[in-house]
């Protein structure tokens, strides 16, 4: 008994190991030295320079604008994916045919296969002068500028975040009991009435995985406002690779990078509790 | 001069078979006769020991079969890569960047795994202090020829007589307009500013780098390009805040926005400018005659580079005039070597955006490395860019 106690302890620990290495060498330690960089000077040619100060942490309002305008953003950009995706998802889940639903489904994974980057770049021609407005020059409507705008950079996040906020909400569409639908109905519920007492009810969990999903990605978004909004928008993702990529300021972009980690934190922990009131007594995990 | 950047390559297999063909036939051009003779062979090492081609200096070390290298875009004749690994055997990897900061943080940071790098002038002084870049063993670079440079735009590659750096080209930083777009000319940086918030609104560029856009917004007001003065900074600043909302874009990557006709106008550096009005006419290259920058982009080995026999056999083969002419036709930006000079077309030698006129160059100003370091331009540069 005991032996066979402890070969399974033993066999636990083992499975476990690769990840909690994995979890230790790229999460724990990389985390810890940004701690530590936090506290830290600017050395005088930049890079870190070893002090104990909370000097940087009280510079944090030197990025306020940037701080502020990432949770314009997030919620915003998460919110318009939402919009697009909850009919789609609806349709995936409740009206597609049985026989399409498998290769939709892969319609909407696809784009997955390709980076970020290279489809940015895409739309980046798509929207740029030799694009859309080239057409639009052969009828007539000349200088129209697309790229750079905060339409693009929108845009480019709902298409670059799409498939992670429809894929939690097909997910919690596709278990729903049919049955309650016919209840509702039976019971004299308009179908408007139905679909939000029931159907979008039901649906909350999924909502809010791929709402935070969606929310957490883009707080530290930088590559979309950079290529599709021309480096005009500033956000806390765009500050820290100017703290490190051009001023080397180690240790105020590390006070922001942990910063930015306990907002995360703060972010996922309001989700859940909302998701947890929304949805009744049901827990959802969220990661 | 070549055509194509392929012209010079190794034969290709399909051209091998075809003149293979054509040999069994009986007909013979003069060029194969050469070559199959073995004569074409013979002159070039006459040639090559009589001194009027420079030796490459390799094959004493082994090389490795790869290196990378870090510079700026659209900076390089691909071929120049293509050939030397022909030469060679050493596939060269290349790395572009945005700004001297962002590859000074590379190698700050360490292990880049760069055998060579392009940095600015004022950028060397710093990498010394850091004790990040090699004091070159001349020995290795017979090509280069120290007394064949113009010191105006070398001498800050050699410190306490100790040389760190030796020179790629120089050039002059300006803006770039579209003259079918906005017809009124322009002279000064006033003029580029005060358009880029009228006629040229939503429309113009400027770097994603604080060296420049500072500083030309300083010359707006007549001061120093490198000041460093808090009050004059405060009137920098306000007027980068007043056109920041009617700016197209802050971007260091300007060439594909002005291409496509989205931007009309830019700061632009010379050697853009060069390709800009090659390709299309209608784009002019202007200096600001309040002054501006200029400067030197060097070559330099960091210290902790992992092929330094390849690094600076490359530097070597780079430093030959008859590679660097290519370079020099490919990338836009004069020499600072007089044997280039020597070897480049007329056209270039009398091209004005690559040697302007001397009473537009006097007002330039060298970037300094104080103004690379400066925090107070560093933290200006990111309330301009979050406002």
């Amino acid at each position: 008994m005991r032996g066979n106690h402890l070969r399974k302890t033993l066999l636990t620990a083992l499975l476990l190991a690769p990840a909690t290495l994995w979890m230790v060498v790229f999460l724990v330690l990389p985390f810890v030295a940004i701690a530590v960089f936090s506290v830290g000077e600017r050395a005088p040619e930049g890079g870190y320079q070893a002090a104990f100060t909370l000097a940087q942490y009280a510079n944090l309002p030197a990025r306020a604008t940037a701080f502020w305008n990432t949770m314009v953003l997030a919620p915003a950009g998460a919110l318009a994916c939402l919009l697009v995706a909850y009919p789609v998802a609806y349709y995936l889940a409740l009206r597609a045919p049985e026989r399409w639903r498998l290769i939709l489904l892969a319609l909407v994974v696809i784009p997955f296969w390709t980076s970020l980057l290279m489809r940015t770049y895409a739309w980046m021609y798509v929207l740029g002068g030799r694009g859309i407005p080239a057409l639009l020059a052969y009828v007539g409507i000349e200088d129209i500028r697309l790229i750079n705008t905060p339409g693009a950079v929108l845009l480019g996040i709902v298409y670059g975040y799409l498939p992670l906020m429809i894929l939690p909400i097909y997910v919690s569409l596709e278990r729903l009991d049919r049955r309650l639908l016919e209840a509702s109905a039976d019971l004299g519920a308009t179908p408007v009435a139905t679909f939000l007492g029931v159907t979008l009810r039901l649906s909350l969990p999924g909502v809010m995985t791929g709402f935070s999903l969606v929310m957490i990605l883009l707080l530290g978004e930088y590559l979309i406002p950079t290529l599709l909004g021309g480096g005009k928008v500033f956000f806390i993702g765009n500050a820290l690779v100017d703290l490190f990529l051009q001023s080397r300021n180690w240790p105020f972009g590390s006070a922001i990078a942990i910063t930015l980690v306990l907002v995360s934190v703060v972010v996922l922990i309001a989700a859940n509790r909302i998701s947890t009131r929304l949805s009744g007594a049901r827990r959802v995990d969220l990661i | 001069m070549s055509k194509s950047y392929r012209d010079g390559l190794p034969i290709s297999p399909d051209k091998f078979v075809d003149q293979l063909m054509r040999l069994k036939r009986g007909s013979i051009g003069r060029r194969e006769f050469l070559g199959l003779t073995g004569l074409g062979i013979a002159t070039a090492v006459m040639a090559r020991e009589l001194g009027i081609m420079p030796t490459p200096a390799f094959a004493q070390e082994s090389l490795g079969d790869r290196m990378s290298i870090a510079t700026w875009p659209n900076y390089h004749d691909p071929a120049t890569f293509e050939n030397f690994k022909a030469e060679t055997g050493v596939a060269v990897e290349v790395n572009v960047f945005g700004s001297n900061e962002e590859m000074l943080a590379k190698l700050q940071a360490g292990a880049s795994g760069w055998s060579l790098f392009v940095p600015t002038n004022y950028t060397i002084s710093t990498y010394k202090k850091l004790g990040i870049i090699e004091a070159l063993d001349m020995a290795k670079l017979p090509n280069f020829d120290g007394s064949q440079e113009d010191p105006r735009f070398t001498s800050e590659g050699t410190i306490d007589a100790v040389t760190y750096a030796v020179p790629k080209n120089w050039g002059t930083t300006g803006f770039a307009v579209n003259t079918k777009k906005l017809a009124k000319p322009m002279t000064s940086w006033k003029e580029f500013w005060d358009t880029a918030m009228a006629e040229g609104g939503g429309r113009a560029m400027v770097h994603d780098y604080q060296l420049t856009t500072i500083g030309n917004a300083l010359k707006y007001f007549g001061f120093s390009f490198n000041s460093l003065k808090p009050d004059e900074l405060a009137k920098a600043e306000e007027l980068l805040l007043k056109v920041k909302p009617y700016l197209f874009a802050v971007s260091s990557d300007y060439q594909p926005s002005m291409r496509a006709g989205d931007a009309w106008m830019t700061m632009c550096w010379t050697n853009d400018g060069a390709q800009l009005h090659r390709d299309i006419p209608e784009i002019a290259y202007m200096l600001g005659k309040e002054g501006g920058e200029i400067w030197t982009d060097f070559y330099a080995i960091p210290k902790d580079a992992p092929n330094k026999p390849a690094g600076y056999a490359l530097l070597n083969y780079l430093m030959n005039p008859k590679v660097a002419v290519k370079e020099h036709l490919a990338n836009g930006a004069p020499s600072t070597d007089a044997r280039v000079n020597a070897l480049l077309p007329k056209e270039v030698l009398d091209n004005p955006i690559l040697y302007p006129a001397a009473d537009l160059l006097k007002p330039l100003e060298f970037g300094a490395a104080a103004t690379l370091t400066d925090p107070g331009r560093a933290e200006l540069m990111a309330r301009f860019k979050s406002a």
